[in-house]
């Protein structure tokens, strides 16, 4: 059984409708990406899956509907969304940051996790009694995955993590998300707009077009697809 | 193109209009009711007239000011040193009274429309709060504590009228010619820009509107409304002492702009009736009263009409000749962007 | 130069109040980004609840405290009830709901307990003590000494504790601060009660020397409305620093201008609002904040 299966879903803005009877599975284990253009609806995708935004049809998160639950209620439940543009809390540390991810709970799981964590991102470590907001971009993409990380979701939400950031950082990020999944088999639902680096450490993947489904296939399909590698993958 | 439908009512009910209003103006209120009322009609066209500048500047120019009075003060005390030190004609001071306050409104709305709109509303409303103090130090001048005995002017001797209704026909006419010099700011381009600047800063200033200098302007013109409301309560009240002029003149002129709608020139009449009326009848119960009706009306009106009695009576009357049929198709022309409803000054 | 110390000293008490006062306001701003006009009423009609808990039979201190629980209890109404649903209504509307919400207060006081002055006693004993060269009344080192401790305490709660944390990150960043599964709401609504009892402290050390009236925290909230403006609207380092500045200043101005006098000290709290927004917008300590249009 998939860890998170949406069912008809659809979800928007005030009156605007963006999402239109989204059917996806993400299973246990996997890192699925979300491919898709400008406004095709990704983030609000995940922002409907966090409960962020109003949605209505099923949502599923382990067999349980979350689609009627509050977003407070959403992260109680096991899934962590990493933001587009990070938001961190800009005027706290580093450490704050990290502590304050681990808000649900209790002190000693958290020193724990705190030390796991940030072996997958050293520099960080170097980072702890500074400002968030004076971090640089690639550091504050570590450091919000991180502050997800800390709630030890069994769902990641990443909005278009690559943002911002040069390609070697990208790549680096991707392998370490890579690593964290392979060590604790974490799931993972990617949006991303740069779809090479994230199709080469996802397993499956759909893509997005005016807020439906038009194409779910493997990873490794996706990536040798011709139209996908036209559209998203900049080859002509 | 696109169609707009204006209301226009139709001539006999224009002239019918026209005529009731000049009856209760120029008839029913100067002669048809008791004596001491009259005196205190004139207040309520003073009040008005000062609450038409904070029309003009908060709910236009988007800019909260909560001291008022401050102006008002000036004009007051302008007439008043004028006439009892210099032994100036009392309607002489009118327009020395106007530019001083003009002056005073844009050195102040220079600096102060700078600020950001919470600064401002905070700013104005300590300004406000110095001003008696302030009062009482150029005893020379200003008759210190005491203030200073203006008296009231008296009715020519060729007219039938009386000392009260003299000085009410002078607030009338006074307030008419700002009502129409209000009506005409508001009715051209400068409408438009003023309209823009407050709703959305980017969109004004793509639009080639200086804010900065526009709101000074609208400052300086609602400074000038204060300060002639200041001149005629002088010679209304026949005194002037500084505690007249305290931080509640200030707040009350603003509960009468909010109550009776913050973009409405009508309904600043029925503001001025409000804060005029209502405190004289609360204290016949309870001293405390009035201020907790001002307070209750502030509150009450913002959650249940925003756009004020004045904005209230003006949508009941489109709505009326809507089902009368009393409505023409227009072009829709640029500048008559729809203002009505409440006055934003924060891009959404 | 005694003369002068012991003006600092006063203005330091003095400052301490205002302090109390502006952390209140900056309490509210932090977390809401509304000044509250209204904080220095609510502070009075705490004192008056001290009062009339005290000719109920309480005695002071145990009066004092009930009444900042409930101040406490009052502010956090007032966010729920107020605050909140116009959490998205235009400036113009708030800052209106505010003055209206000071005027019914104002008048409510004055309304139950009418506008003859009372007298509130002091929290802390009469006479003086010297200290080093010169003398400081018990009340002034009292006071000091109380907003001193709330301070450290206030410091503990949002350095130490995770709710205290988690109060910052709400006013840092709402937005995130729900996806780590904090109830944003809760925090502002805590905030805006520590806000109201931090003013009830201010309006309970205040009531003391100026006699209970419906008035009494005018001065006091245009000093401290000058103290956040100083410090910085959103900083609470800000807010103390301002405040004792204020208190210091205001004293001094008051004792070696005399063309000043004690009414027109007030034009201390104008000068430095004027000076601080065209010079320094957000205050010695605000961040400035890069404005979206």
């Amino acid at each position: 059984m998939s860890l998170l299966g949406l069912r008809r879903m659809r979800a928007g803005y005030d009156a605007r409708s963006v999402l239109h009877d989204i059917d996806l599975d993400v299973e246990a284990g996997q890192i699925q990406v979300v491919l898709g253009a400008n406004g095709a609806g990704k983030t609000t995708l995940l922002r409907a899956i966090s409960g962020t935004i109003a949605r209505q049809g099923e949502i599923l998160f382990d067999g349980r509907r979350i689609d009627q639950l509050s977003a407070r209620k959403i992260v109680a439940a096991g899934i962590g969304h990493v933001p587009q543009g990070r938001g961190t809390f800009a005027d706290l540390t580093v450490d704050e940051n990290i502590r304050l991810g681990a808000y649900l709970r209790t002190a000693t799981e958290a020193r724990q996790d705190r030390e796991r964590w940030l072996s997958f991102f050293p520099r960080l470590r170097e980072r702890l009694p500074q400002q968030a907001g004076s971090l640089s971009g690639g550091e504050q993409q570590m450091l919000a995955i991180t502050r997800a990380l800390m709630l030890r979701p069994r769902l990641l939400l990443l909005d278009e993590p690559s943002l911002g950031l040069a390609p070697i950082i990208t790549q680096g990020l991707f392998r370490t998300l890579a690593a964290i999944r392979e060590e604790t088999g974490m799931t993972m639902l990617i949006v991303e707009q740069s779809a090479n680096l994230a199709l080469e450490v996802a397993d499956s993947g759909v893509v997005l077009e005016s807020g439906q489904i038009v194409l779910r296939d493997s990873a490794r399909n996706l990536a040798g697809n011709d139209e996908v590698r036209r559209i998203y993958l900049g080859y002509e | 193109m696109s169609v707009v439908i204006k209301p226009r009512l139709p001539v006999a009910a224009r002239v019918l209009a026209g005529a009731a209003l000049a009856v209760v103006l120029l008839y029913v209120i100067p002669f048809a009711i008791p004596g001491y009322l009259v005196s205190q009609f004139a207040t309520v066209l003073v009040f008005a007239i000062a609450i038409v500048g904070i029309n003009l500047v908060t709910g236009f120019g988007g800019a909260i000011t909560l001291g008022h009075a401050a102006f008002v003060a000036l004009g007051s005390y302008t007439t008043a040193i004028l006439v009892v030190r210099y032994g100036w004609s009392p309607y002489a001071t009118v327009p020395v009274a106007a530019a001083l306050s003009w002056v005073a409104g844009w050195c102040l709305g220079f600096p102060a429309l700078r600020l950001q709109g919470l600064y401002l509303a905070l700013g104005t409303l300590v300004l406000s709060i110095t001003v008696p103090p302030l009062l009482k130090r150029f005893e020379a001048f200003t008759g210190g504590v005491q203030g200073l005995n203006v008296g009231n002017p008296e009715a020519p001797a060729f007219l039938p009228i009386d000392d009260s209704q003299w000085i009410y026909f002078l607030c009338l006419a006074v307030a008419a010619v700002l009502y129409v010099v209000a009506r005409r700011i508001l009715s051209g381009p400068l409408r438009r820009a003023l309209v823009a600047a407050r709703d959305n800063q980017l969109v004004g200033a793509v639009m080639g509107v200086d804010r900065a200098n526009l709101t000074t302007a609208t400052f300086a013109m609602s400074s000038l409304y204060a300060g002639v409301a200041g001149s005629l309560y002088a010679m209304i009240v026949g005194f002037v002492s500084p505690d007249t002029f305290n931080v509640m003149m200030s707040l009350s002129l603003f509960v009468g702009a909010v109550v009776g709608g913050i973009t409405s020139l009508n309904g600043a009449i029925v503001g001025a009736m409000f804060i005029q009326f209502v405190p004289i009848w609360a204290s016949d119960i309870d001293v405390a009263l009035g201020g907790l009706v001002f307070g209750c009306a502030l509150i009450v009106t913002l959650v249940v009409i925003p756009a004020g009695i004045g904005g209230l009576g003006e949508r009941a009357f489109i709505w009326l000749c809507r089902r009368l049929g009393w409505v023409e198709r227009a072009e829709a022309r640029r500048d008559n962007i729809a203002v009505t409803g409440s006055a934003r000054n924060e891009p959404a | 130069m005694t003369l002068f110390a012991s003006q600092i000293v006063d203005g330091l008490a003095d400052g301490a109040i205002y302090a109390s006062l502006a952390l209140a306001l900056v309490f509210s701003y932090r977390s809401t980004g509304i000044v509250n006009f209204a904080q220095g009423e609510m502070a009075m009609l705490s004192a008056y609840l001290v009062w009339q808990l005290m000719a109920w039979g309480l005695p002071l201190i145990p009066a004092a405290l009930v009444s900042i629980a409930v101040s406490f209890v009052a502010g956090a109404l007032l966010y729920a009830s107020i605050v909140r649903p116009l959490s998205h209504a235009s400036l113009l509307t708030v800052v209106s709901v505010l003055i209206g919400l000071y005027l019914a207060l104002n008048s409510l006081a004055g309304f139950i307990w009418t506008y003859t002055i009372k007298p509130l006693p002091s929290l802390f004993p009469k006479g003086h003590f010297r200290l080093g060269w010169f003398n400081i009344s018990a009340e002034t080192a009292g006071i000091i000494i109380v907003v001193a401790v709330v301070l450290l305490l206030l410091y503990l709660l949002f350095e130490t504790t995770k709710i205290g944390l988690a109060m910052r990150g709400a006013a840092s960043t709402p937005d995130s601060a729900v996806l780590v599964g904090v109830s944003v709401p809760l925090m502002l609504l805590i905030g805006w009660g520590i806000a109201a009892a931090l003013g009830a402290l201010s309006g309970i050390l205040v009531a003391p020397r100026v006699f209970l009236n419906p008035t009494m925290m005018f001065g006091v909230i245009i000093y401290a409305f000058a103290a956040a403006t100083l410090g910085g609207f959103d900083s609470i380092v800000g807010a103390v620093v301002g405040g004792l500045l204020v208190g210091v200043v205001e004293n001094l101005v008051g004792t070696y201008i005399p063309w000043i006098g004690p009414d027109l000290k007030i034009i201390v709290a104008l000068v430095l609002i004027f000076g601080t927004l065209l010079i320094k917008p957000d205050g010695l300590f605000g961040r400035s904040k890069v404005v979206r249009l």
